[in-house]
Order: C-alpha cells, then structure tokens, then sequence
C-alpha cells in the first residue's frame, strides 16, 4: 500500500535537491561542496524510482541502478583529483584555489 | 501506520541533508549525509524499490562515506571557515534561492501529476528477476559501457593517486 502521493515524492525530491544545490553554492570546503553534489543526486534517484513505482514500469529502477554505479565511479575520481590538489596546494578551500583566475 | 512512516522518513531525511550542508566540520556533514541516506533508504521501500534500497545502503553509505570518511582524516583539514562572501556570488544565491522556492511553492501549491493509483500497478522492483532481465535484455549496451566506464575509473584513480617521480633528465 502506498499512501503518500507521487505529487508529494517529487516535491520531496525536490527539496532535496535544493538543499544539496545551496551547499555547492554557499560552502567553501572542497569535501563538503562534494557532499552536495551526491545529495542532489540522491534526490533525482528518489524522483526516478517514485515516478516508476506509479507508472508500474522498472524503467526508472534501472536508471537508478546505472546512477549508483556512475556515482561510485565518480566519487573515487572527484576524491582522487582533491587529494592530490591537496597535495600541491595544502588546502582544499575553494576560495584558496584560484590559480586559474590570476 | 503507513503515512506516519512516510512522515517521519521524510522529515528524518530532510533534517539530515540541512545538517549536511550546514555543519561545520566536514567529519559531523559526512555522518549527516550517511543518515540522510538511510531515511532514502527507508523511502526506497516504502515504494517497493526493495533491491535498490539494498544497493543504496551498500554503495553509499558502505563505500562512498567511508571513502569521504577516510579522506577527511588523511588531509586532516580543520574547519577554519572565514565566510566572506563574495557580492557577485551572494546576489547569485539570492536569485537562485528566489527562483527555487517559487518553483517549489507553485509546484506544491498547484501541481498536479495525473497518475494511476498505484495500489493496482505492480510492485515490478520488488523481485530480483525482472531487474536481471531488463539489464541483459534491454540494457545491455549500457551495461557493457558502465564496466568499461568503471574501468577507466578505477585507471585515473591510479594514475592520479600515484606519486610523481622526477625524472633522469630533471636529476
């Protein structure tokens, strides 16, 4: 039985997404902004497997399967690429790492 | 029983992503995200995905939080956060902010899905086999391109993490 509606899933989602969207933009940390970025994805995933579940289709569910995989994939190489920034920089505030715009 | 369940996971979740994004300490916002993976989770299986749901909590919060975990400790970074905010970015935030929660109000306030109830569709996700027969059938090339993808992956991780030697010509 499902008892909350698909409008409510996807305002749900969302929220979700907003929130992790305002952490890339308004934090400074590296890691953190990285954080938001998996939130937002985590968001679209629960948007995809509630407009699955009330089509009655699996379209959506394997779609979230290839999102966790691209995921996983990209957290090992978007945390690879900070550690080693870390390691010609000594640090991983956003604000510090400006090379590019001098 | 049901709605409470609902409630109470999305509240959980959404209080676990805030916390993610405004906590301090980068330790406190990785342990954030995991709980708000697990309240994921929980939706997850309130719609019947019971096998992603699984996966969810295996991949993320088993491999992606202790990776972020591990990383935090290894650079060992203090949460020195001198907030100066710049006028460009904040003007930017603002409107972005401005938009987004339009979005949502209208969307909460007048929108409308027209869905079938989804009492009479068929839980499809909840059984493992049609989940194996969509990925080998229907999305195969997909899969052959996510291993190949994984692969070159797992390379540029290697090749970024590896020390750089000087060379003969630099000795």
């Amino acid at each position: 039985m499902i008892h909350a509606g698909l409008n409510t899933y996807v305002l749900l989602s969302a929220l979700l997404f907003a929130i992790g969207f305002f952490g890339v933009l308004l934090r400074k940390n590296t890691l953190v902004i990285f954080m938001g970025l998996e939130l937002m994805l985590v968001a679209s995933t629960l948007a995809l497997v509630a407009f699955s579940r009330f089509n009655g289709t699996l379209d959506g569910n394997v779609f979230v399967f290839f999102i966790l995989t691209i995921a996983a994939a990209e957290v090992a190489v978007g945390l690879a690429i900070i550690v080693a920034l870390f390691r010609s920089r000594r640090t991983v505030q956003v604000d510090e790492l400006n090379a590019l715009k001098h | 029983m049901g709605s409470f369940l609902f409630d109470f996971f999305a509240i959980f979740t959404v209080i676990c992503a805030v916390g993610t994004v405004v906590n301090k300490n980068a330790v406190n916002a990785a342990m954030c995200f995991l709980l708000c993976l697990v309240g994921v989770a929980g939706l997850f299986v309130q719609l019947d995905a019971y096998l992603l749901a699984f996966l969810l909590l295996l991949v993320y919060a088993g491999a992606v939080v202790a990776l972020f975990l591990f990383i935090i400790m290894l650079l060992d970074v203090q949460g020195k956060s001198a907030v100066s905010f710049k006028r460009l970015s904040t003007v930017a935030a603002v409107i972005a902010a401005g938009l987004l929660a339009v979005g949502l109000c209208s969307f909460a306030t007048r929108g409308h899905l027209d869905a079938p109830n989804p009492n009479y569709a068929s839980g499809v996700g909840a059984a493992l086999k049609p989940y194996a027969y969509q990925l080998f059938t229907t999305y195969l090339l997909p899969v052959q391109i996510m291993g190949f993808l994984l692969l070159i992956a797992m390379l540029g991780v290697i090749v970024l993490s590896k020390k750089v030697e000087p060379t003969e010509a630099a000795k």
